[in-house]
């Protein structure tokens, strides 16, 4: 007879869960006594070589005369047992358990199940660049593609033949323009100001603090202005628009538009893209008007100069042809923040999370491209002397 | 029913998602005027068919013929002209959420026809009222509960008066009486309308009024295991996966685990 029990009755109260396993003839007796709860008492383990020597073919039988209430911890712990047993080639008769309890057991496995693998990619690393190569390839070929339907639908929206409806236009052009004045101002005005105050201490040094304006006036003009509204109107409207298009694409929308045969790019990518494609030059003017603003601001409390001469030093000193830059950039801004936006939407997959994944990479590829963008302008007013 | 046209023949076609394959050698013929049934648990693919029929899914191999046509050997517009002839009702509804429901019904008459405005909105005040949804005209999609979701867009998928309708699980998330009331609005709108109706469906009540024609797809082969009515499956289909969908049993007996919650 060999006597194994896991805890020692003493320390514990009477209702505290304890069990010990005996060989009898028939094979091994496992029993089972006290209140059994994983919430308010402690779980209990079985040991895997808990087990006492059996022969193959002998039986594992349970007494639970002495089990008084019992959850799931139970029949983890009978479940282990059941494993046990299993391994050992005992055959396992619950009958002496509670009815509800055996029909639990019923339904989980003798044997442990292996975790089912997830599905491996185990193309090599050249397939790998072959195939991001293609998909890159692939991926612009359908962007140029959906900017081509686009460009098609605004020719027919000019002529008066288009799937638009003016309503979304209007909508999408008060979120995109109006709706977006006020981060605008804020955010326009605090570079103007930033600006004008760290040149005004570097001017100071050579006592050309007059050309603060033309720092400013400049800077703005042909580039802050235009990339920090291009970069706030990437995370408001570009990732608005990715998110909106994938929740359709989960509602399956877009599916049905499909299947109507409504043309995607008439109908969801014009009014997006146009709205933003009219608002932003006007936004980076006013924009950089705000600019302006801030860094006057600064520079009356900071120098000595009358207001109308900071204005007409600025107008003196920046070039209309500044402003056309940074007007023609944020044309060029807006179109590919839409478009990317867009595009992301139409991708994205059906669920939930896919919509903020969406969002997410609406607003990265915007501000990233917008960046890039800007640095293609730069070399190429370089180029040509601008 | 082999005398009457054949609208759709569906020739051993394959579907995957990259290198998983979701179901093949799948054929089968629409006839005119019939109410098709796709069965099969869920996961087994039955929307996917549906989404490859209405031009959503190119298939891997296999052809879908259409009048003779080869459906994805043809470029876009001629695949756009020919679900002209279809109306889709997709699993909740899928109306379009900027539109109010009339908007969603009159879209597809703007697009493709010459119509002058107010006869448009008497033919949606028609198509709304066939599903008795005309009061809801001027409520947008999240104002109304999925039942009258589901409805108005199959006042949507009238609205081109279709020859072929495709239902996505039309019962799914309804409660009994309303499946049961959508199960005769369609029959009603088979005989009115002279469609021909193709449905995915694993409710059983809903397939066995209506359908007179269908396959069976299984999950675990990637096979459709079984052609015929669901009343004839039902009552002459020796199959185990079919009888045991057909007459809903599992290995699992359905009380144990409600039992079991009483004592846990």
């Amino acid at each position: 007879m060999t006597q194994n029990s896991s805890t020692s009755l003493s320390t514990k109260t009477a209702s505290s869960p304890s069990w010990s396993v005996e060989s009898t003839a028939a094979g091994v007796c496992l029993t089972i006594k006290g209140k059994w709860t994983a919430l308010t008492g402690e779980a209990m383990l079985f040991p895997q070589d808990a087990l006492p020597p059996a022969k193959a073919g002998q039986t594992l039988t349970f007494d639970a005369n002495g089990l008084d209430g019992w959850d799931s911890s139970f029949i983890t712990f009978v479940w282990n047992v059941k494993r046990a047993a299993g391994q050992a080639s005992l055959s396992f008769d619950s009958q002496a358990l509670p009815a509800s309890a055996q029909r639990l057991l019923a339904l989980l496995p003798e044997k442990t199940e292996k975790p089912a693998p997830h599905q491996e990619n185990k193309e090599g690393i050249l397939a790998h660049i072959g195939g991001a190569t293609l998909n890159t390839l692939q991926e612009i070929g359908t962007v140029s593609s959906l900017a081509l339907q686009v460009v098609k639908g605004a020719v027919q929206a000019v002529r008066g033949k288009s799937s638009m409806r003016l309503k979304d236009l209007l909508v999408d052009i008060w979120n995109a323009g109006p709706s977006a004045l006020l981060i605008v101002s804020v955010v326009n005005f605090l570079v103007g100001a930033i600006l004008a105050f760290v040149g005004l201490l570097e001017l100071r040094k050579f006592a050309a603090e007059i050309y603060v304006t033309n720092l400013v006036g400049i800077a703005s003009a042909r580039e802050i202005s235009a990339i920090m509204t291009a970069i706030i109107m990437a995370g408001r409207t570009g990732g608005a628009y990715a998110a909106r298009i994938s929740t359709m694409q989960g509602n399956e929308e877009i599916d049905a538009l499909q299947v109507t045969g409504i043309p995607l790019a008439g109908y969801i990518l014009l009014p997006s893209i146009l709205s933003l494609v009219i608002m932003m030059p006007f936004l980076y003017l006013y924009g950089t008007m705000v600019a302006i603003f801030g860094g006057f601001v600064v520079s009356m409390s900071m120098m000595d100069l009358s207001p109308i001469g900071y204005w007409l030093s600025t107008f003196d000193g920046v070039d209309l042809s500044q402003f056309a830059f940074g007007f023609v950039k944020s044309l060029f801004f807006a179109g590919f923040i839409a478009l990317a936006a867009c595009r992301v939407g139409l991708k994205a997959g059906r669920s939930a999370a896919d919509v903020g994944i969406a969002a997410t990479r609406a607003v990265v590829i915007g501000i990233v491209g917008v960046i890039a963008l800007d640095a293609v302008f730069a070399i190429i007013a370089n180029a040509a002397g601008i | 029913m082999s005398d009457q046209e054949t609208l759709i023949s569906v020739r051993d076609l394959q579907l995957s998602f990259g290198p998983k394959i979701i179901q093949q050698k799948v054929s089968f013929d629409l006839k005119k005027g019939s109410i098709f049934a796709v069965m099969g648990g869920s996961g087994c693919g039955k929307s996917t068919l549906l989404r490859s029929i209405v031009g959503l899914l190119r298939p891997t191999e296999g052809q879908i013929m259409v009048g003779g046509d080869d459906y994805w050997a043809q470029d876009d517009a001629r695949r756009t002209a020919i679900n002209r002839r279809y109306g889709v009702l997709f699993q909740n509804g899928a109306l379009w959420s900027s539109m109010t429901v009339g908007e969603n019904v009159a879209l597809p008459l703007e697009m493709f026809t010459d119509l002058k405005p107010d006869a448009i909105e008497q033919l949606v005040r028609l198509k709304l009222g066939l599903v008795g949804m005309e009061h809801a005209i001027d409520l947008f999609p999240f104002e109304i509960s999925g039942g009258m979701r589901k409805r108005a867009g199959l006042a949507r998928a009238i609205a081109l008066e279709p020859d072929i309708l495709f239902f996505d699980e039309p019962s799914a998330g309804l409660d009994p009486i309303t499946s049961a009331r959508l199960d005769d609005l369609i029959l009603t709108l088979r005989d009115g309308l002279g469609a021909t109706i193709v449905i995915v469906s694993h409710e059983l009540p809903s397939l066995f009024t209506i359908a007179d024609d269908g396959i069976f797809l299984d999950a675990v082969t990637h096979r459709p295991i079984a052609h015929g009515s669901p009343r004839e499956l039902h009552d002459n289909c020796t199959i185990p996966e079919v009888t045991a969908f057909m007459h809903r049993s599992a290995s699992i007996p359905s009380q144990t685990e409600q039992k079991a919650e009483q004592h846990v």
